[in-house]
């Protein structure tokens, strides 16, 4: 090792120590924001430094930084909060794509690779393609151009299977002789973009908080695998950090779902809306004007806003906060009620009731909230449904029976905003809507939140 | 050798990121979500070094697009979290609009 690259390992591992204090301090909102600028100078500085090693071609590179920055930037300002799942989606793809491509390189550069190093560059291309085409399905589905509900095909898990065996035996020949089999090479590129479509276009929208975070662990996994191919320390270290953390969040939405990943993955939930649609919840909604709702909030001394996917189709974060400041000028204590899975990613509520200025002190978790359900005089349920279903406890029966839900049937009112009487995603009619303590106010989110201010602002 | 060296730092480092991660309140997952998403960019170092002046130029090609790619996911990332954060507020400091 010549002096210039010890120098590069060593400013790596002060870049690794930047990145890991900066996910430390990620973990209080207080301190987020600065953790994140300085992973972020972590990265700057990993990237001048590698700039100093020799005979690197500087024309490509800078045009290729250029590029990317350009793009990065306009996109990263442009794109609005209820966007964010996508945006993130498409992000994580490219990294994806990149570990693909790094891998590529450096195979048609030195193609004569020992059985390890093979071994991992196919691993690179193939969890690299994964995570591109998986994150580009996943990124249609959430901006619609893909149906978002899970697309399920004739032999689907058989073709799964036949793509994970290719992979496997390809791994293996590549890796016997690496030099000789670039036409093995090219397979494994293409089943591994393949598998990536095939294995994310089952899973419907509202598990798309699962399937990111472990979309967002695989980039990881194949920046970690890059690193492996070209011996980089610094690849493996942060690729390991984002990978372990995709799988820690992985986890928790799962449990929040009370599901395993694996029916998450296989089990195509929310294709079928479930037949037994007239056995369920039967009875009398009891609609209720926004003159009514008024009266009822009014009232009312602790309201708790529960927001679900409808709030941010509706775009209606600002218009809910707006009510909640009149509420809280009325002497009413307001809190915000969040499922972990309620939206499209982890944490999607939280981001745009902090978009429209909501402090993060009024956010309630699930567990903090249910224990005192019993307490909070009104609930009001915004574009959220398998969420608040009672069938999760009371209902053995039910598809989604063992989730934990925020148990609004338990407040002494609730009122639901919805735009009809549809099911929710799990396709399961919710017996909340027909419960007696339970109002139904119909209508566009945002329209009927805009009525209920107006009535406020008349009323005061 | 190096092969068994460089297995021994990635097992440590899962170990490490779970217990980072798993401290990490609910209201904060999207945040850093796509703050590790941009962490995950780190593949650009390996972009940038897969660009030599020997090179051919179909490899050179490739590089340049992983180039490209890994930038827009770092640089992209990492903007975006800060659009993000800086919108977490507490009250005093927050107010209405």
């Amino acid at each position: 090792m010549s002096s210039v690259q010890i120098g590069i390992n060593f400013a790596y591992i002060i870049s690794a120590i930047m990145f890991i204090i900066g996910l430390k301090m990620l973990s209080s909102p207080v301190t987020a924001r600065r953790g994140n600028l300085l992973s972020a100078l972590g990265m700057l500085l990993a990237i001048v430094v590698t700039l100093f090693a020799q005979g690197l071609d500087y024309k490509w590179i800078i045009l290729g930084i250029v590029i990317g920055s350009v793009i990065g930037i306009i996109t990263a300002y442009k794109v609005a909060m209820t966007s964010m799942p996508e945006m993130v989606a498409l992000f994580n793809g490219f990294g994806g794509l990149s570990s693909l491509l790094v891998a590529w390189a450096e195979y048609y550069q030195y193609p004569d690779m020992s059985v390890f190093i093979a071994t991992v560059a196919a691993l690179s291309v193939f969890i690299g393609g994964v995570t591109f085409t998986g994150s580009m399905i996943a990124f249609g589905k959430l901006n619609g151009s893909i149906p978002s509900k899970a697309v399920i095909f004739k032999g689907q898990h058989i073709i799964n299977a036949a793509f994970l065996l290719i992979i496997i035996v390809a791994t293996g020949l590549f890796a016997m002789d690496a030099a000789a089999t670039y036409w093995v090479f090219l397979i494994i590129v293409a089943v591994a973009l393949a598998f990536g479509v095939t294995s994310v276009i089952p899973i419907g929208g509202a598990d798309m908080p699962v399937v990111i975070s472990l979309l967002n662990s695989y980039s990881g996994l194949a920046a970690c695998a890059a690193g492996f191919v070209i011996s980089n320390n610094i690849l493996i270290v942060a690729g390991a950090l984002v990978g372990a953390s995709g799988i820690v969040l992985t986890k928790i939405m799962c449990k929040a779902m009370n599901r395993s990943l694996a029916n998450v993955l296989f089990s195509g939930f929310g294709s079928t809306t479930h037949a037994a649609s007239g056995d369920g919840p039967q009875g009398e909604t009891r609609p209720a004007s926004a003159e009514d709702v008024y009266y009822i909030l009014e009232a009312a001394d602790s309201v708790a806003f529960v927001p679900g996917y409808g709030l941010a189709v509706a775009q209606a974060q600002h218009v809910t906060k707006e009510l909640g400041d009149l509420l809280e000028a009325n002497g009413t204590e307001v809190m915000y009620a969040i499922h972990p899975v309620a939206g499209r990613m982890p944490g999607h509520m939280n981001v745009l009731l902090a978009e429209a200025n909501v402090p993060y002190d009024q956010l309630v978790e699930m567990d903090d909230i249910n224990p005192r359900m019993e307490s909070i005089d009104v609930c009001v349920v915004i574009g959220a449904n398998d969420v608040v279903n009672p069938a999760a406890i009371q209902d053995e029966n039910s598809p989604i029976y063992g989730m934990p839900i925020i148990e609004t049937f338990r407040a002494k009112t609730v009122i639901v905003l919805k735009r009809s009487m549809n099911p929710g995603f799990a396709g399961i009619q919710n017996a909340l809507f027909y419960a007696e303590n339970t109002r139904m106010y119909f209508g566009d989110a945002k329209s009927s939140l805009q009525a209920l201010v107006a009535e406020f602002k008349s009323g005061n | 050798m190096e092969a068994v060296f460089l297995t021994f730092v990635f097992v440590l480092t899962i170990f490490l990121g779970f217990e980072l991660i798993s401290k990490v309140p609910s209201t904060l997952h999207t945040p850093l979500m796509s703050g590790s998403n941009a962490i995950s960019g780190i593949t650009l170092i390996g972009a940038l070094a897969t660009l030599k002046t020997e090179h051919t130029n179909f490899a050179i090609a490739l590089g340049t697009l992983a180039v490209i790619f890994a930038t827009i996911n770092v640089v992209g990332g990492y903007a975006v979290t800060d659009r993000m954060l800086e919108m977490f507020k507490k009250k005093d400091k927050g107010g209405a609009k």
